[in-house]
């Protein structure tokens, strides 16, 4: 659905890699060429029409924001250079001053590098401790698990709303009822998540969320901190400068100014922010029931016809999103993605950034097909078939 | 070199590669090979007998390019002096630039003539010569 929106979409060729990145529709593309054309100047600072215009863009995808996730203040939400960003400020930022050593953070083995490195850090630097919830056989989380890991040293459990490998979504607000009861802080990754469900930050009660925008078809190099007000509060600002200083006569009168701009030092990524706002809008038109009702359909026209495949290993046959992973057997998955290259289908393969799921899984790379709504049945059909002719693959894929 | 024959090369490297194992004494030297903008990962040992190349073997994960390469170039530098290790290893280079190069002396390795046309995967072609290089130029030192 909705291809006509999607200039690459024109062309031939097959994009099943929305994991890694989602396309963008014309509509973005332009609204960021309306800001870099009509209105260049910068945000927060001038006393004219276009720097007027400008603050109106920024601010009001700030709001749009703040609608699109239901955060109850419009200081939850801080614009960052994307979901690695946003993590590595709620690490270092909050919980680095917050935690004591030997305090347990909960994760697990399918997180992406964004959600383990900066714990890891935490690790080397105050001597907390990170452990992994158990993943069940079919590599999901349960409330089974989360409780069983809990003890009085856990401070933390920050895990993805749902996997870039599997595709699972976690039970989110069960786990968070059972964090706070417990006084244990909630750090969502929602990367793979707010592109494909509806989240609701209220409802789910969650601490601190991270996104991007790239994911979700809109501009690289925006993402979003989403931290209740009163959490952001003590959030300390990694970057120092322009734009978030009240005064600063002297190291001892360093006045910062209020939330979230004390979040955004420097020129922001201004078109990247007005850009988002027009993918949210332009998510919305479509509808996130839809869209994920889309990539359920897709996910199962390509699922079914996979099954049948002998030589198809699938690693993940249940998924909560549109995320399909697997092996051709013997074959390596980069020979794969070379293979269907070859017929001008972009997949993914690798670790996904995940390297510490082949714990769990025992396979350290797969193929990865990634759906969003504008993939079509047709494209699966094109793909299963390559896919279902061995002989092809081993000799084309050098 | 004929295209059927390249493949039938490559295709054979992958499969049955030669001096796939892992050396653990102390006599080899372990120098782990990898490509920053893909998966290919490569652990190559490699025992010098003074000037001399006595063995190299390997393991890893990696593609049917990145393997079969790996097996034919450490065919083709066992027994060598470093010199010509050099030698061989710079050649190979020429070759998968597009450059001219010294085809008697690749043997086997002519197989990836055609690589540079394919950017993305000349990098898995030259992964194991990036890595043995190394080692050779950090035995010199």
């Amino acid at each position: 659905m909705n291809r006509e929106d999607f200039p690459l979409l024109s062309e031939d060729i097959i994009y099943l890699d929305n994991s890694a990145t989602s396309l963008k529709p014309k509509c973005v593309i332009n609204k960021m060429n309306e800001y870099y054309e009509k209105y260049p100047a910068n945000a927060h600072r001038g006393d004219y029409d276009l720097s007027f215009k400008v603050d109106q863009e920024y601010e009001n995808t700030r709001e749009l924001v703040k609608k699109f996730i239901n955060a109850k203040y419009l200081e939850e939400v801080v614009f960052t250079s994307g979901a690695t960003e946003s993590l590595n400020m709620i690490v270092n930022g909050f919980f680095a001053n917050y935690l004591e050593k030997d305090d347990e953070v909960l994760i697990t083995t399918s997180e992406h590098a964004s959600n383990v490195l900066p714990w890891f850090r935490l690790v080397k630097k105050l001597g907390i401790k990170v452990k992994y919830i158990p993943l069940d056989d079919h590599y999901y989380v349960t409330l089974d698990n989360v409780k069983k890991m809990i003890n009085n040293k856990t401070k933390v459990i920050s895990i993805a709303g749902i996997t870039n490998v599997i595709g699972d979504e976690r039970p989110i607000k069960e786990i968070t009822k059972l964090a706070h009861d417990n006084n244990i802080f909630v750090v969502v990754d929602g990367a793979q998540m707010v592109p494909h469900i509806k989240v609701d930050v209220k409802d789910l009660d969650i601490d601190f969320l991270a996104f991007s925008g790239h994911k979700m078809c809109g501009p690289t190099g925006i993402g979003v901190l989403y931290g209740k007000k009163e959490l952001l509060e003590h959030l300390e600002p990694i970057n120092l400068g322009g734009g978030m200083n009240e005064s600063f006569d002297n190291p001892d009168e360093v006045i910062l100014k209020e939330l979230p701009t004390r979040l955004e030092a420097g020129t922001p990524n201004i078109a990247g922010v007005i850009g988002l706002g027009e993918a949210i809008k332009y998510l919305n038109n479509i509808g996130l029931d839809k869209i994920i009702e889309q990539e359920h359909k897709l996910r199962k026209y390509l699922i079914d016809k996979l099954i049948p495949i002998k030589h198809i290993d699938i690693i993940n046959i249940e998924s909560d999103s549109g995320i399909v992973a697997f092996n051709v057997d013997k074959v390596f998955s980069q020979d794969v993605a070379y293979f269907l290259n070859k017929y001008n289908i972009c997949v993914r393969a690798g670790n996904h950034c995940a390297k510490i799921l082949k714990s769990s899984v025992g396979v350290t790379n797969t193929v990865r097909v990634s759906l969003y709504f504008y993939n079509t049945y047709e494209e699966i059909d094109n793909l299963v078939m390559l896919l279902s002719d061995y002989e092809k693959i081993v000799k084309e894929m050098i | 070199m004929e295209e059927e024959t390249k493949r039938a090369i490559i295709m054979e490297h992958y499969e049955n590669p030669l001096h796939r194992v892992r050396k653990d004494n102390e006599d080899y030297i372990k120098i782990n090979t990898n490509n920053s903008s893909c998966i290919d990962n490569l652990d190559i040992y490699i025992k010098f007998n003074k000037d001399i190349i006595e063995d190299i073997t390997f393991e890893g994960e990696a593609c049917a390019i990145s393997i079969s390469s790996t097996s034919i170039m450490i065919n083709n530098l066992i027994n060598k002096t470093k010199e010509e290790a050099l030698e061989y290893i710079h050649n190979f280079y020429d070759m998968t630039n597009g450059k001219e190069y010294n085809e008697e002396l690749l043997k086997e390795g002519n197989a990836y003539h055609d690589i540079y046309k394919q950017g993305n995967r000349k990098n898995c072609a030259t992964l194991p010569y990036r890595g043995i290089e190394k080692a050779i130029l950090e035995s010199l030192k």
